[in-house]
């Protein structure tokens, strides 16, 4: 490992214009230090799901007897006991996380992309104060509206349904500030006042040049949203009372909490977290191709 | 009614009241005017639970009694705990609550007090005589009133490893003082092993440990609210288990974990004060050693004595919001007094019922699996289900448990007072009813 960070070292200080070249030592003791701190925070953060893929493959019985870092034998158990739970609830779950999450990050990306784009271009009275206004939006946990929310949706009997959920969650002020941020700089006025001239609509300037140029802005939104919704966990849990509504969040945690009398099924619920990742795994791999896209598309610009 | 909130609650209820007196013909209680109404053509009931099996048992009634009389239940399977009392709390502000909920015993003065849930005392008075004295009087809070149904109880034993005991030299101790001298006794033959732990995670544990010892953590008189945490009766056992931690005759170490599991099945712990659904737990924690185990009643404050504290335990209560209170009071009332419904509870939901006729009959005539080396083990249950010992819940428990857990934990951690941490938990759990516009008497 320590020579694939020297390495890394050498090149970027190869690249860098030739004035420490007659000090090796000195600098090869700098890029340990970076490179242990950063192997640390990767032990850190890959420890924990290390844990739970290896938990995910014992039985009940290996699970706090054999060694923790012991695969264990009883993955397809686990699986098929996790499946057949009140007939597969699990994988309701899971289709209702997949909803939630997707569809509900679709709708809040185009919200954000609309109302970033708007707040980006157009000059108006307010401008200022509206954005101001969702910047204090940002500074706001999300947990504490959800109470607030359920009563405002209870008055128009929205509680316990899809809508419920995905109405709430589809104006992200996070969302409008970095698309805003992001127009601002990817979208030149120059492009869309020779839209104007050449006698397109509005929309048409939107659809057709600056929503393509706003693209790598509007993928990075739409993950943050997804990642958000997946594992939103006080919004549903307030508004939700069917079972077969609850995303994978509240799923597992009903599995977790199952009265003072009855031990919490902990292999089915490791082995369901286990599970729910691999979705945001599959999605950041697919999705990462967009973020090279995004510096690449600086690059042009400048 | 001394148990509700002045500011928010007395008037609305008093105004009930005054009007039945006044002669409103229709108004059979107060609280449940509006109960009865409905009663005829179909009615849709939904039922807030996290009994495992729930679904199966409710389908019992909606194929048989249900049918005759109309009523269809709907499950909907919650998680347990704090959490579901605050999302009962915020439907009923919403008037969505549902119209049936599983509420254990020291939740229902928090819901009673939010007018959360409705008085049944008509519909389902006549069920009382199935129960333990001291398991109904948690329903009615002292009262006339009648809020829940009992579904299942958690009778404290003391559990312990008989072939361990018999390798140490040790006697089942009877009384708390026995109980004290052998784990001193065990420390001396094995220092590595302990009797058992004292987990400050679980406010459970040492609330029932109170209630055996007699301390009664709330009471009312009049119109005011009395905090007896720091009483005399709660110090003598937060001394007591605070003494064997400081001397490490016990361990400190929460229960429930990876750590406590294994100290179960390695034989590192060879004792547990638990409740009657321990088998359970066991049976996952400590996999290895089915049949090395024996249940025997909780130890004694003083040899002539017979009482214990419970742990854990549920009823079914019906909501205010509920339109149809009369039809949700028979169904609470048909699942924890019939006998089908009960044999099914078992069955499917392993619950150990709160109906004394169910304690012996069906399912529990044979020991549980873990404990197969141990006949009697339902029998010896029953009793001492019998002397459970009077509880005394208030509004805010859960204030009380997270003070525990913060105070009693931090004076494990540094073997300090644990009576001074009983203090921090009284002076809290007033501070609180007096925040939220209760009456207190100091």
């Amino acid at each position: 490992m320590s020579s694939l960070a020297v390495g890394k070292a050498d090149t970027a200080a190869g690249a860098a214009p030739g004035t420490v070249q007659n000090r090796p030592p000195l600098r090869r003791r700098i890029a340990l230090i970076p490179t242990v701190t950063l192997l640390l925070g990767a032990l850190y953060c890959l420890l924990p799901v290390a844990w739970v893929v290896i938990a995910a493959t014992k039985s009940g019985s290996e699970l706090f007897s054999t060694f923790t870092f012991l695969p264990g034998t009883g993955f397809a158990d686990n699986f098929s006991d996790l499946s057949a739970y009140r007939d597969g609830v699990y994988w309701e779950w899971m289709g209702n996380s997949a909803l939630y999450a997707g569809l509900g990050a679709l709708l809040s990306t185009a919200v954000s992309a609309f109302s970033g784009y708007a707040l980006a271009i157009y000059r108006f009275p307010g401008r200022e104060t509206l954005f101001n206004v969702l910047l204090a939006g940002v500074l706001m946990p999300p947990v504490i509206l959800a109470i607030p929310q359920y009563l405002l949706l209870a008055k128009v009997d929205l509680t316990d349904s899809y809508l419920g959920v995905l109405l709430p969650q589809l104006l992200s002020p996070y969302g409008v500030y970095l698309s805003r941020i992001y127009a601002a700089a990817a979208v030149p006025a120059d492009v869309v006042e020779a839209g104007r001239m050449d006698g397109a609509s509005e929309w048409r300037i939107f659809s057709r040049v600056a929503l393509p140029m706003m693209v790598p802005g509007m993928v990075t939104v739409f993950l943050f949203q997804f990642v958000a919704i997946w594992n939103n966990f006080l919004l549903p849990y307030i508004m939700l009372s069917d079972d077969e509504k609850f995303p994978i969040t509240l799923g597992l945690f009903t599995l977790l909490e199952q009265g003072a009398n009855t031990p919490a099924l902990y292999t089915l619920v490791i082995t369901g977290a286990f599970l729910a990742v691999i979705p945001l795994v599959v999605l950041f791999l697919v999705i990462q191709r967009f973020w090279s896209l995004d510096l690449l598309s600086g690059a042009v610009k400048s | 009614m001394p148990i509700t909130k002045r500011r928010r609650l007395a008037f609305r209820t008093a105004a009930t009241c005054v009007a039945a007196a006044l002669g409103a013909t229709a108004l059979a209680a107060c609280g449940s005017e509006d109960a009865g109404e409905d009663s005829s053509g179909p009615v849709s009931l939904t039922y807030w639970t996290w009994t495992p099996g729930m679904d199966k048992v409710v389908d019992l009634w909606n194929k048989g009694p249900g049918k005759k009389d109309q009523i269809t239940v709907t499950v909907k399977k919650q998680a347990s705990g704090d959490t579901l009392v605050t999302k009962i709390l915020t439907a009923h502000k919403a008037g969505k609550a549902p119209d049936l909920v599983q509420a254990e015993y020291q939740a229902l003065p928090t819901l009673v007090s939010n007018d959360a849930v409705a008085d049944i005392a008509d519909e389902v008075g006549d069920a009382k005589g199935k129960f333990a004295e001291g398991v109904w009087q948690q329903t009615t809070l002292g009262t006339d009133s009648v809020y829940a149904v009992p579904q299942d109880i958690g009778p404290m034993m003391f559990y312990y490893r008989q072939d361990l005991f018999k390798k140490y030299g040790l006697t089942v101790p009877s009384t708390w003082e026995q109980f004290a001298e052998t784990a001193r006794a065990l420390k001396k033959k094995s220092p590595d092993t302990d009797l058992t732990t004292f987990s400050a995670n679980d406010s459970g544990l040492f609330a029932g440990l109170a209630q055996q010892a007699g301390a009664k953590w709330w009471t009312t008189s009049g119109d005011k609210w009395k905090v007896g945490i720091d009483d005399a009766a709660s110090r003598k056992v937060a001394k007591f288990w605070g003494d064997l931690v400081k001397e490490g005759a016990v361990d400190d170490q929460p229960m429930y974990t990876p750590a406590w599991n294994k100290a179960l099945n390695t034989g590192k712990q060879i004792a547990w004060v638990s409740a009657v659904w321990a088998p359970g737990t066991l049976t996952t924690a400590a996999p290895d050693t089915k049949g090395k185990w024996a249940m025997a009643p909780l130890p004694q404050w003083s040899q002539s004595e017979n009482v214990t504290g419970s742990w854990g335990g549920s009823s079914t209560a019906v909501t205010t919001d509920s339109k149809n209170k009369a039809a949700a009071a028979k169904f609470a009332a048909w699942l924890n007094t019939d006998g089908d419904a009960l044999n099914a509870l078992a069955k499917e939901s392993g619950i150990y019922p709160a109906s004394t006729s169910a304690q012996l009959s069906g399912a529990f005539t044979t020991p549980p699996d873990y404990f197969s080396n141990q006949p009697d083990f339902y029998t010896k249950a029953a009793e001492i289900a019998e002397s459970t010992a009077p509880s005394a819940w208030g509004p805010n428990v859960n204030v009380a448990y997270t003070t525990f857990k913060d105070a009693f934990g931090k004076a494990a951690k540094d073997k300090s007072d644990f009576v001074a941490a009983l203090k921090a938990m009284q002076d809290d759990t007033v501070a609180d009813l007096k925040k939220q516009g209760f009456e207190v008497s100091e």
